[in-house]
């Protein structure tokens, strides 16, 4: 009994290492200065730069046009990461609650055509979808950052298996009872759902918060640039003549890991109750 | 008055089944109507087109005396209880009550007092503030009433309430709903397929096969007067015995033998009789049947015997001596029921 706990902590323990032990590196070459990194490589000590580094990277106004600072990046990427997942899980409640309640003609067939997006993700139809955004005059705008890529056939599919495991005398004790469509919807099913929109809500901001190549063709002034893209530019902006900020970049990356990783921790025991349990 | 009036009700699936063929029932004021048939003979379907769950396909439903084909549920003024009780899973118990009294706009006060009412004569007052994940089934139970209590409907609808609740709850809470029922002095249908629980609670039977009505009637009716063999083997447990037999001018021919019996009808009929109206003795007038198997059930016992190729079954006290082998079968003759063996119907 004792041996085989002991070789799970180990699997644990292994497990743990090669997950954090990057970030924790990453974290700690951070905090030491570009030139020390330069010559010696990743650092495993804490540095004297903490401070300084995580400040400049917060509040220096970066880019060409001098416009952007992490803070805002940080901020873009909430933007972004919230949008994107509130905006899908919206879509794909309604739509799913249309698929699953209303009975239309073809109803089955456009729940096919939506999951069938599944096989076109972003980058087999981001050419089309620009062409698309840029004539609604979406460029540059939060606006175009985030409603083209809200659509999901995941979160519908997932809220569509949901409501169909709903006992249909629920509906009819709720229509008895004189609730509408509307009152149905958002007084029964919505709290009804809500750990499965938690659990779709994490996914999603962290799907929504990495987003890199969307953003960089939807935007090109610097003041929507999310903490992803920053990190590029940081290098990018460094190689001239000049020893790479390396510490900065660094500790912009693990910027940009903190905020998925508190929504996680966070929404964390929501999510399992979610993916596991319904409360019916 | 009549509070509920079904007029030729028909109710035909999209899918081309057809769940009601053409019933015509009345429930009066206050009265407990029972529909029982075996499943799938369209009860719940029945039921779900009186409270607007399915519309109505040809015919009429008129409730206090308007005709409510047209209206949405809510508006119907009917309360009802499901099966699997149908609460909200995320609102407390006082939520659920409240819930229809709510969306009618009724003023908060009004249904402070409805709900209270409600849940001290269901006992669950208690349980106001608990979610129904906290509740034994029972309770549950208790609380899918209430939330049809507080509406104070016209009339209550049940869809096999209580088959879901063990054996002695069951029993308990089917006196609890009739002394509720009596008490409230509003009219009530209550579907199931268990004959106990028909006659039980029931005013007045409704027999349903196959999406017509075989029969109606009060309990005592239904049972010492079945309209039709279905009716005779649905009704009662054990079933009633069902053999073939023969009428012409000796009597009643049965497997070989003869009874007397007046009847003016000739031809083949079949032959009811109940078991527990049947009686085993030594010799006499009656058929001679031969003992297969008996069975002890405590204060009764059941006996299986052959009379030529049919089975039949006996009931008798324990206190009676077992019987075995070679025994007569006595009955008497108002205690037999001839059918038409073609259709099924009483003679
Ligand atoms: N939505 C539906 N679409 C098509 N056919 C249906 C539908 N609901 C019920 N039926 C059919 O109608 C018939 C009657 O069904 P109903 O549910 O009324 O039976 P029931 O008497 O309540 O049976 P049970 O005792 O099993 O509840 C059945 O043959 C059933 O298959
Ligand atoms: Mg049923």
């Amino acid at each position: 009994m004792t041996r085989v706990r002991l070789t799970d902590h180990l699997v644990l323990i292994l497990g743990v290492l090669l997950m954090m032990g990057p970030l924790v590196v990453a974290f700690l070459t951070s905090t030491h200065d570009h030139v020390e990194i330069h010559r010696e490589g990743m650092q495993f000590t804490l540095g004297a730069e903490f401070a300084e580094t995580y400040a400049t990277v917060l509040t220096r106004e970066g880019g060409f046009t001098g416009e952007i600072t992490g803070l805002l990046m940080t901020q873009n990427s909430l933007i972004l990461g919230i949008g994107f997942a509130v905006g899908k899980i919206v879509i794909s409640m309604l739509a799913a609650y249309a698929i699953v309640y209303y009975r239309f003609p073809l109803g089955t067939f456009f729940f096919w055509v939506i999951f069938s997006t599944l096989l076109l993700p972003l980058e087999v139809r981001i050419l089309p979808s620009y062409e698309v955004a840029q004539q609604l005059g979406l460029l540059n705008s939060y606006t175009g950052l985030i409603v083209p890529l809200i659509a999901s056939a995941t979160g519908t599919f997932f809220f569509r298996q949901f409501f169909k495991s709903v006992p249909d005398e629920l509906l009819e004790a709720a229509r008895i009872d004189g609730a509408g469509p509307v009152r149905f919807f958002f007084e029964i099913l919505v709290p009804l759902s809500r750990t499965m929109i938690a659990a779709i809500f994490i996914i999603m901001f962290v799907v929504g918060w990495n987003q890199y190549l969307w953003p960089t063709i939807m935007t090109t002034e610097e003041q929507y640039f999310t903490l992803v893209r920053g990190i590029k530019n940081v290098m990018q902006q460094m190689i001239g003549a000049d020893i790479p900020f390396y510490n900065e970049a660094l500790a912009m990356a693990v910027l940009a890991m903190l905020p998925p990783a508190v929504v996680i921790l966070v929404f964390q025991r929501m999510f399992i109750k979610g993916l596991v349990e319904q409360e019916k | 008055m009549t509070t509920l009036r079904i007029r030729d009700a028909v109710k035909r699936y999209p899918n081309g089944v057809e769940a009601v063929k053409g019933v015509s029932v009345d429930v009066g004021d206050g009265e407990l109507v029972v529909f029982v048939g075996p499943s799938g003979c369209g009860k719940s379907t029945l039921l779900r087109m009186v409270a607007g769950l399915e519309e109505v396909t040809e015919g009429e439903i008129e409730l206090s005396g308007r005709v409510v084909n047209a209206l949405e549920p809510a508006d119907r003024n009917i309360a009802m209880v499901f099966q699997n009780y149908a609460l909200y899973p995320h609102m407390t118990v006082r939520g659920n009550l409240a819930y229809g009294l709510r969306n009618r706009g009724t003023p908060k006060p009004e249904i402070a007092a409805k709900v209270e009412e409600a849940a001290r004569m269901l006992q669950i007052a208690e349980f106001l503030d608990r979610r129904p994940s906290q509740l034994s089934g029972g309770q549950r139970q208790r609380v899918a009433m209430g939330r049809a209590i507080v509406r104070d409907p016209a009339i209550f609808l049940f869809d096999e309430p209580l088959s879901n609740l063990d054996a002695k709850l069951r029993n308990q809470m089917r006196l609890e709903i009739k002394k509720l029922q009596r008490r409230l002095g509003r009219a009530a249908i209550y579907v199931t397929h268990d004959q106990v629980e028909a006659m039980t609670l029931a005013d007045r039977i409704v027999v349903l096969n196959g999406g017509r009505i075989e029969q109606v009637g009060t309990p005592t009716e239904v049972y010492s007067r079945p309209a039709s063999t279905f009716v005779a083997s649905f009704i009662g447990a054990p079933p009633m015995n069902l053999v073939d037999a023969q009428l012409d001018d000796d009597g009643l021919q049965v497997a070989g033998q003869v009874v007397a019996h007046d009847s003016a009808h000739r031809g083949p009929v079949t032959l009811g009789i109940r078991p527990e109206r049947a009686h085993l003795v030594a010799g006499g007038a009656g058929l001679d049947i031969e003992v297969a198997v008996v069975e002890e059930l405590g204060a009764h016992r059941l006996i299986h015997a052959h009379l030529g190729g049919h089975e039949v079954t006996v009931a008798q006290s324990a206190d009676e001596p077992v019987p075995a082998g070679r025994m007569v079968l006595s009955f008497r003759p108002e205690d037999l029921h001839l059918f038409d063996r073609g259709t099924g119907v009483r003679i």
